[in-house]
């Protein structure tokens, strides 16, 4: 995990919708960094439970947070509460599935199947891991590691030399400071992640230069919580 | 500016003749490159939802998710207007706080998580009366607020906050020391009371074991962080008093998060020991998830 000194708001913070940190802020947060993962308006979400998440999620509302943060909603949004009918006002189906995912999970973790209105598809599995911090851990099948705490900028590409550097120029060009910078790839010449934690806000302008190399670069976005 | 334990930041006290608080923001304003202006204003934002939830709990008769818990704030408070309370109208005012934030909580309320949402009620329940009771300015709130968050951010970089890793005492412990250092602080007390404060505090509850009845955070833990808002009083009277802690803050957070990681797995938030496996919690579970 990308290590950051603490703030004081990490001891008092964050201002939340009750009732557990774990089970409900960071379920909420998981599930807001998958809607901004997703294209365009949703239309379905499947959330498959594991661990504790499966068993005790009725009584942590952790069921109302998650799609309340597929909502858009945030750990304060008082709307939480009313996720459900939101969400049907909103035209979006849902379900809730326990489920075991292995040993290898953490005991908060939810899989996350999510399909825009034109029927794009993205898996996300996300980890709670207390006090409402969250680490997403799986992205359409390949492992990944990031927070959400840093302005996160995912980068879809092609498996070939050069997008990196061309990555990392356009951050440089905007005078963006990388925290933390990681390349997931499933076999090599395939599709890759580029993920970037950065100290600064990356700019929309940032993002619009990495996309207009169409031969290196499928797509970008921001993925931050902040 | 920084530190990694009390140690350090009592060091950084001394050195520049600052107050914990605000060598607490001066930190802040370093690391986060935000002013001291926006930070002050971002804890302010903690200080109201933490006084909504408390008038919230005495105004409403609020249910919880479970259905365990619900109108204890009020109860306490009917108690008070009696006036024959056993601990003294202080101590039942931060009790009553304490155990209506956990009510607003487990109804999905908002609340302020302070270190967790599962000791959410210690830090308001003895900060805010203590306030009250001394008639506190906003700007002397907020640094009794800096302070514990202090003390809280060198908990959780040197040891733990979380009750699945180290048993109810590293929230209801970490709450009640954050709370303690916080009001031995801003009533004149030196860093080394306000540290001491916060070790007799961790001290007190060192191995409380975190076991949820169905795995709520409903009981045990509100009545828990009423024991915890008394502890943090106690712990700050002591101090102020003039008693040392035999024992250095530093080394009491070590010593728990010993003890936290010796804990076995049951009585670590996972609900399958201490109260939650007994007979009478195993039928509300079953009621709950039934």
């Amino acid at each position: 995990m990308a290590a950051k000194n603490l703030s004081v708001f990490d001891a008092i913070g964050p201002r939340m919708v009750g009732p557990s940190s774990s089970h409900t802020a960071g379920a909420a947060r998981i599930a807001l960094v998958g809607r901004k993962i997703v294209k365009g308006r949703i239309k379905e979400v499947q959330f498959f439970l594991h661990g504790s998440f499966s068993k005790t999620y009725k009584g942590h509302g952790t069921d109302r947070a998650l799609l309340g943060g597929i909502l858009g909603y945030s750990t304060e949004d008082p709307r939480i509460v009313d996720a459900y009918a939101k969400a049907k006002e909103e035209g979006i189906s849902y379900s809730f599935i326990p489920t075991d995912l292995g040993d290898d999970y953490h005991p908060n973790t939810v899989k996350m199947l999510i399909t825009n209105e034109a029927g794009v598809q993205v898996e996300v599995i996300g980890e709670s891991i207390g006090g409402g911090s969250i680490n997403i851990v799986q992205l359409n099948g390949l492992r990944v590691e990031f927070t959400g705490e840093f302005y996160t900028l995912i980068v879809k590409q092609r498996d070939v030399p050069g997008v990196a550097a061309h990555i990392t120029q356009c951050i440089a060009s905007e005078e963006i400071n990388v925290a933390f910078m990681r390349i997931y790839r499933e076999e090599k010449g395939n599709v890759a992640y580029t993920v970037i934690e950065a100290d600064e806000e990356i700019s929309a302008s940032a993002v619009e230069k990495i996309k207009e190399k169409r031969d290196l670069i499928k797509d970008a976005f921001i993925v931050s919580l902040r | 500016m920084n530190f990694k334990n009390g140690s350090e930041l009592e060091a950084l006290c001394m050195e520049t003749g600052k107050s914990m608080a605000q060598v607490c923001i001066e930190r802040e304003v370093e690391l986060s490159g935000r002013s001291e202006e926006n930070i002050r204003e971002e804890m302010k934002l903690n200080y109201v939802v933490m006084k909504n939830a408390v008038e919230r709990a005495k105004n409403e008769t609020l249910h919880s998710m479970g259905g365990l818990i619900g109108g204890e704030a009020q109860k306490l408070h009917a108690r008070m207007q009696s006036g024959k309370t056993v601990c003294g109208t202080r101590i039942s005012k931060a009790m009553a706080a304490a155990m209506g934030v956990m009510e607003v909580n487990a109804s999905m309320g908002l609340i302020v998580a302070a270190p967790t949402a599962g000791s959410c009620g210690i830090l308001p329940g003895a900060v805010l009366t203590t306030a009250e009771a001394y008639g506190w300015d906003e700007e002397q709130i907020l640094d009794a607020l800096f302070v514990a968050g202090a003390i809280g951010l060198i908990i959780m970089r040197n040891a733990t906050v979380s009750g699945a890793e180290g048993g109810c005492q590293a929230e209801t412990g970490s709450a009640a020391a954050m709370a303690a250092a916080g009001i031995v602080s801003v009533l004149g007390g030196s860093p080394r009371q306000a540290l001491d404060a916060a070790a007799v505090a961790l001290k007190n509850v060192m191995g409380l074991v975190c076991d949820p009845i169905a795995g709520l955070v409903e009981s045990p833990c509100q009545k828990r962080n009423a024991i915890g808002v008394a502890n943090a009083l106690l712990s700050a009277e002591i101090s102020l008093a003039g008693i040392p802690s035999i024992v250095p803050f530093d080394e009491v957070v070590d010593a728990a998060y010993r003890v936290g990681k010796k804990m076995p797995m049951e009585l670590r938030e996972t609900a399958l020991g201490g109260l939650a496996a007994t007979p009478t919690a195993c039928s509300l579970c079953s009621r709950i998830y039934n």
